[in-house]
């Protein structure tokens, strides 16, 4: 089981609930992926809250965990605000903290990030920090009273899937008993399955469903190959090597007639 | 027959045509004291149907390719049929792809031919696709005209609440009034665009550019005016255009060509468009009430189709009632 300050899912999706065809579509993606915690943009989404009630209601009924977020805010300022806001809104503790350093490629603030982390945990908030995979930075935020890590593999929404694998291996490593998950850059199911044989705890994926020719099918995929890559690293992968080894044993056997 | 129609948006003014032509006798009431401000208002006034599959279901290409010739049959000289261009930044072209490979209609077109098509685009795009069955309309001029028709054809309008009268025997009411009918499982998808002078700037048709986060288009207007479109956010909140909104679209714009930096900003309109969890429109039917509602971001290009099965449902169940034996 997946647990996440206290709480405990048999599901390692987390699903972004923006850009899908319709409602209707991604409320089947949900489903198809048998997934059980969506996050929601309050900014992007919800209109900061305003008026977004219908849509709100929709992902109510769904019956899943919310993780509301910070999406689309750039400083520390806005972020706590916007956090205090989905409070209020959508009525819970947890909060996905992003806040921007760069408009264009929305790669994570680490400084202001540990701030506003800071801040939210201090004010009772349960963060989850969009972060890099930047080792002192994870150690930063832990100090800053996360008790767990969202570590992109690749900028959002580039599909890269993971990009530095040394430094994903060396995350899991330091933090054995933090639950990781990756946040941003999937693009595929393979590179879902990649992370969780790396050890990973869960993935959380928007762009790769919602843009997808067929948003539920390939919820679905991504659901396999995330339970995929979680047993294979249960059950022990094998280490890469430099030469081939063969699975029989060579002497003995007319290996070069 | 007699027929009240509420709601002077694109949805009620399509309903009033194909009921008036088939020779009812129709009021129309608007809660509002013009015809400015409805969600149709707002509306880019493109016929799209290829384009808009990226994101739709096919009923939106089977349905909404009539449109083209509807508008053109009712409004003479106001379809204009020359097709959309969508470009993508250098950087977004693998957006280019994504949308080439969820639409069809179109031919992948390099830089001379952008060139050809758009001379203000030469040498700012170096792909582009081209769907050339597509057509855009001017819906402002076109709800007027369709307004000042339907008078014509004796067609009765009731502006502002004060002055409803409602007819007292009447044998069908149609609900047209969009985002306010309060169904239930309707919602709000709120669109804000701008309206930009930019003399510097001449386009032949509807360029749409991709960007993973926020695509946006322009539509060319008469005079160098520009509809530039649109945000897509659920709510259904009709306050004035945010400044982010304002800077996406601008930005997008300035992308598009640099002139329009020195565009003056004639207006930023917002519209709230009704939709389904489907995001498909539903003519429905309740005893002689029926509504078409859940346009979405399909006003102009599924009114007409919506318009024509509503009134199959009134007038088929007219006939069966006048060759009804009686008792
Ligand atoms: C920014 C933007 C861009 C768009 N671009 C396009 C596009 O390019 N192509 C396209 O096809 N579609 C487009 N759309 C979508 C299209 O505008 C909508 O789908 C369409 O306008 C919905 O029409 P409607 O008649 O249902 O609602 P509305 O246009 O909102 O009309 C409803 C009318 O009912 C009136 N009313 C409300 N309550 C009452 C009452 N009790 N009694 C009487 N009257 C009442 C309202 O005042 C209003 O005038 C766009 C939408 C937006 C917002």
């Amino acid at each position: 089981m997946l647990e996440l300050y206290g709480q405990k899912f048999s599901s390692r999706l987390l699903l972004g609930t923006a850009l899908y065809p319709s409602p209707a579509i991604m409320a089947d993606a949900v489903e198809a992926a048998r997934n059980e915690i969506v996050t929601v943009s309050l900014r992007r989404e919800a209109a900061g809250g305003r008026t977004g009630g219908k849509f709100w209601s929709l992902i109510q009924s769904l019956g899943v965990r919310v993780l509301p977020n910070t999406a689309g805010c750039h400083s520390v300022k806005e972020a706590v605000t916007t956090a205090q806001m989905a409070r209020e809104v959508f009525a819970t503790n947890w909060i996905k903290l992003e806040v921007i350093g760069n408009h264009d490629t929305l790669q994570p603030d680490v400084f202001g990030l540990v701030e506003a982390a800071g801040i939210l945990s201090g004010d009772g908030f349960e963060v989850f920090p969009y972060t890099t995979d930047d080792l002192v930075v994870a150690e930063r935020l832990l100090e800053a009273g996360c008790k767990l890590l969202m570590p992109w593999c690749a900028p959002i929404g580039s599909a890269r899937g993971p990009q530095n694998v040394d430094a994903l291996r060396s995350l899991r490593g330091h933090f054995p008993d933090v639950p990781l998950i990756v946040d941003a850059g999937i693009g595929r199911p393979s590179h879902a399955a990649a992370v969780m044989e790396l050890g990973y705890d869960a993935v959380l994926l928007n762009t790769a469903v919602a843009k997808a020719g067929d948003p539920i099918a390939m919820a679905g995929a991504f659901a396999k190959a995330i339970e995929a890559g979680r047993e294979a690293f249960l059950a022990g992968p094998l280490e890469p090597r430099d030469m081939a080894v063969p699975s029989t044993p060579v002497i003995g056997m007319a290996a070069f007639s | 027959m007699k027929a009240l129609v509420k709601g002077a948006g694109v949805a009620g003014l399509t309903l009033a045509f194909e009921l008036a032509s088939h020779g009812a006798d129709v009021t129309v009431i608007e809660k509002r004291h013009r015809l400015a401000g409805s969600a149709s208002w707002a509306a880019g006034g493109m016929l799209a149907p290829w384009c808009e599959r990226e994101s739709a279901e096919e009923a939106v290409v089977t349905l909404g390719r009539l449109a083209l010739d509807w508008w053109d049959s009712i409004l003479p000289g106001q379809v204009v049929r020359t097709g959309t261009l969508v470009a993508a930044p250098a950087r977004d072209t693998g957006e280019l792809d994504r949308f080439a490979r969820r639409t069809a209609g179109f031919a992948t077109i390099g830089e001379e031919a952008v060139a050809a098509l758009e001379p203000d685009l030469a040498g700012r795009f170096r792909r582009g696709l081209f769907f050339a069955e597509e057509a855009h309309l001017d819906p402002r001029r076109a709800l007027v005209s369709l307004k000042d028709r339907l008078v014509g054809m004796g067609v009765r309008f009731e502006f502002g609440y004060g002055a409803v009268r409602v007819p007292e025997t009447i044998d069908i009411e149609a609900d047209c009034t969009g985002i306010a009918a309060g169904v239930p499982d309707l919602r709000g998808v709120r669109g804000e665009m701008l309206l930009l002078h930019a003399p510097e700037v001449s386009l032949a048709r509807p360029v749409r550019l991709l960007h993973p986060r926020f695509p946006v288009y322009v539509v060319p207007r008469a005079d160098h005016l520009f509809m530039v479109g649109a945000t897509m956010i659920e709510s259904n909140a009709s306050e004035p255009v945010t400044a982010r909104s304002m800077m996406e679209l601008l930005g997008a714009a300035y992308a598009l060509h640099p002139a329009f930096g020195e565009a003056e900003i004639v207006e930023a309109g917002v519209g709230v468009r009704p939709a389904f969890a489907d995001n498909l429109p539903r003519v429905s039917r309740e005893g002689n009430r029926i509504s078409i509602n859940g346009l979405y971001r399909h006003g102009f290009l599924l009114a007409p189709a919506m318009a024509r099965q509503a009134a199959d449902m009134i007038f088929s169940t007219q006939r069966e009632l006048a060759h009804a034996p009686h008792h």
